[in-house]
């Protein structure tokens, strides 16, 4: 992986990591995946999806658990149960009187506990630490080559359905009323989501996945008003947190998916309070005609 | 214009047809029996109670709700086909969106171009020009940089009517556009409601204001839970009729103050 183009910085600082393959394969990932989930993060955070991505993000444990005892790739387990999960959270708020966020939330800590449980009984080699908290440091080449593949397709789709994924966020009955096939951007959206959980949990962990799925588009949403850049900038903010989160976790020897989401969370405090129009410290912008 | 919607040369064709709709919410009938047919270059006016039915029957019209019964046909097509093709705008009473959405009155505009574009939504020369165009029309060039979050009610309508006009549908569905807009915009709309007329589009306007209907409908469509009455203004228009829709209320309380020729004359 000495193809990865980072700055060469003089800086032992940034360089010195770099000649650990690990690391390298560590810096990778966390930035491949930081893209991933900052693209991802702007349609959530626009959708108002936050919940729905914590929700998706455990679910998918008990998908992963049963995918690798099954043999299966980890990715099409995860994909299974997200994408049920979603399905069963519609059915029962259609079918009950109970409100959705008490569905979602009774139906991914259901999840979430199956997969507790499976962890538990299923003999396997599973590290329950890493499915939980994560570990880009010791990361397998078939969990790499798997991860690149997911990444690759879930950044293909969002890009070319990016116009309509605005467009169904922000209008659906326009969308519609165009001949915008609506369920099919839904349910696109939910399968990005699920995927890209399952490739988040390698870096931080299924606890802390849903902080990559909303932070980066939260804290780009209080840079502009335009929702190109605020594609760009989550992209940008969620990439250079998980590099910097990894360095940190390197050199301080922490938790390297508590220490990218800790940078996340950073940057998102110093936009709250400095962003040029929506800062709260800075002078609240005077509306010019 | 090359590109405007070919259905100007159909001439005298049939923008909507309606045959006997029927939509219930959930076993509470809303809609019964309900037809309409608008040929092109008409305007129409959906005139009824609150709780009468009319944005039932937009949303019917649009594919929103199922109906348990009946046709729907626009231009002659199937209502699928028919929004495929871009030919139905529709401008919802309450825009249920996020105006804390980034982006700008230019980029909203913009989306009623989508349908026409390619599947990567590149917008080309000819869909800019038809939105500066579209904005030009509701005089809205000025704030097309402005977050929609940052406009006045009034504005905002303005923008989703600018919308439809960028969309370059043949059948504009309104439903109660001249709510909350100020008297210079009420002329400006009905001004073009005039224009798409005579471009040889269709509309089907809701509203309260009952002067509007005898000022710019062709025809009206007296509505309450199905059509009661549908016809040319000035035969259907009358303070009987009226009354039969509003439940009994007298002819004068009706058509008072907005009435050019009072009923008891
Ligand atoms: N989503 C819904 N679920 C259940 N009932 C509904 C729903 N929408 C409308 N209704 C009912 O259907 C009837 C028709 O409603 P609709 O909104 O079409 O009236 P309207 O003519 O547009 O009224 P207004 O002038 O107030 O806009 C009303 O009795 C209303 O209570
Ligand atoms: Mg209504």
């Amino acid at each position: 992986m000495s193809d990865i183009a980072l700055p060469l910085a003089t800086f032992s600082w940034v360089s010195e990591p770099l000649s650990h393959e690990f690391m390298r394969r560590a810096l990778f990932i966390s930035a491949l995946v930081g893209g991933v989930s900052g693209l991802l993060s702007c349609y959530m955070t626009l959708k108002g999806w936050a919940l729905m991505g914590d929700a998706v993000s455990h679910a998918v444990m008990p998908g992963v658990v049963v995918a690798y005892a099954l043999g299966l790739p980890f990715s099409v387990g995860a994909f299974v149960f997200g994408v049920g999960s979603v399905a069963l959270i519609g059915f029962i708020k259609q079918k009950s009187r109970v409100k959705e966020d008490t569905v979602i939330g009774l139906v991914f800590t259901g999840f979430f506990a199956l997969g507790l449980v499976l962890v538990s009984k299923i003999k396997s080699n599973i590290d329950l630490m890493h499915i939980l908290f994560g570990s880009p440091l010791g990361i397998s080449n078939e969990d790499l080559s798997q991860t690149l593949f997911i990444a690759f397709m879930v950044v293909a789709l969002l890009l070319v359905f990016r116009r309509d994924l605005m467009l169904y966020c922000f209008d659906p009955t326009h969308a519609r009323s165009i001949g915008i096939n609506t369920v099919f951007l839904h349910y696109l959206l939910l399968s990005a989501l699920s995927l890209t959980a399952v490739v988040g949990l390698q870096t931080v962990g299924i606890i802390l996945v849903v902080a990559m799925l909303i932070t980066p588009g939260a804290t780009a949403y209080l840079l502009t008003d335009r929702f190109d850049r605020m594609t760009l900038l989550a992209i940008v903010s969620s990439a250079f947190s998980s590099l910097l989160g990894v360095y940190i976790s390197y050199w301080f020897d922490i938790e390297t998916g508590g220490a990218i989401v800790l940078v996340q969370t950073l940057i998102f405090l110093i936009a709250f309070l400095f962003a040029p129009r929506y800062g709260i410290l800075i002078n609240k912008h005077i509306s010019s005609s | 214009m090359k590109d405007n919607y070919r259905s100007v040369s159909l001439g005298n064709c049939l923008r909507i047809e309606a045959d006997q709709l029927c939509v219930d919410y959930n076993g509470n009938v809303a809609l019964y029996d309900a037809s309409l047919d608008l040929r092109s270059g008409c305007i129409c006016g959906l005139v009824g109670m609150n709780g009468a039915g009319k944005s039932t029957f937009f949303k019917a019209l649009m594919g929103f709700v199922r109906p348990s019964r009946g046709i729907i046909r626009i231009n002659g097509l199937s209502l699928q086909s028919a929004q495929r093709a871009q030919a139905v705008a529709y401008v919802p009473q309450n825009e249920c969106i996020d105006y804390s959405f980034p982006v700008s009155v230019w980029d909203v505009v913009m989306m009623g171009r989508y349908g026409s574009m390619n599947s990567l939504r590149i917008p080309r020369e000819s869909d800019r020009k038809a939105v500066f165009h579209a904005l030009e029309r509701v005089e809205l060039n000025d704030l097309r940089h402005r977050p929609i979050g940052t406009l006045s009610g009034g504005q905002r309508k303005r923008t989703f009517l600018a919308r439809a006009i960028a969309q370059r549908a043949s059948v504009l569905l309104l439903d109660e556009p001249f709510n909350g807009v100020d008297i210079r915009t009420e002329r400006l709309m009905a001004e073009l409601f005039r224009q798409f007329k005579q471009e040889g589009r269709s509309i089907l306007i809701s509203t309260h204001d009952l002067s509007h209907v005898r000022e710019f409908c062709d025809l009206v469509a007296l509505i309450n839970k199905t059509v009661l009455a549908y016809g040319n203004t000035s035969e259907i228009f009358t303070p009987e009729n009226l009354t039969m829709t509003f439940g009994g209320m007298p002819p004068d309380l009706l058509s008072g103050t907005t009435s050019l020729e009072s009923p008891d004359e």
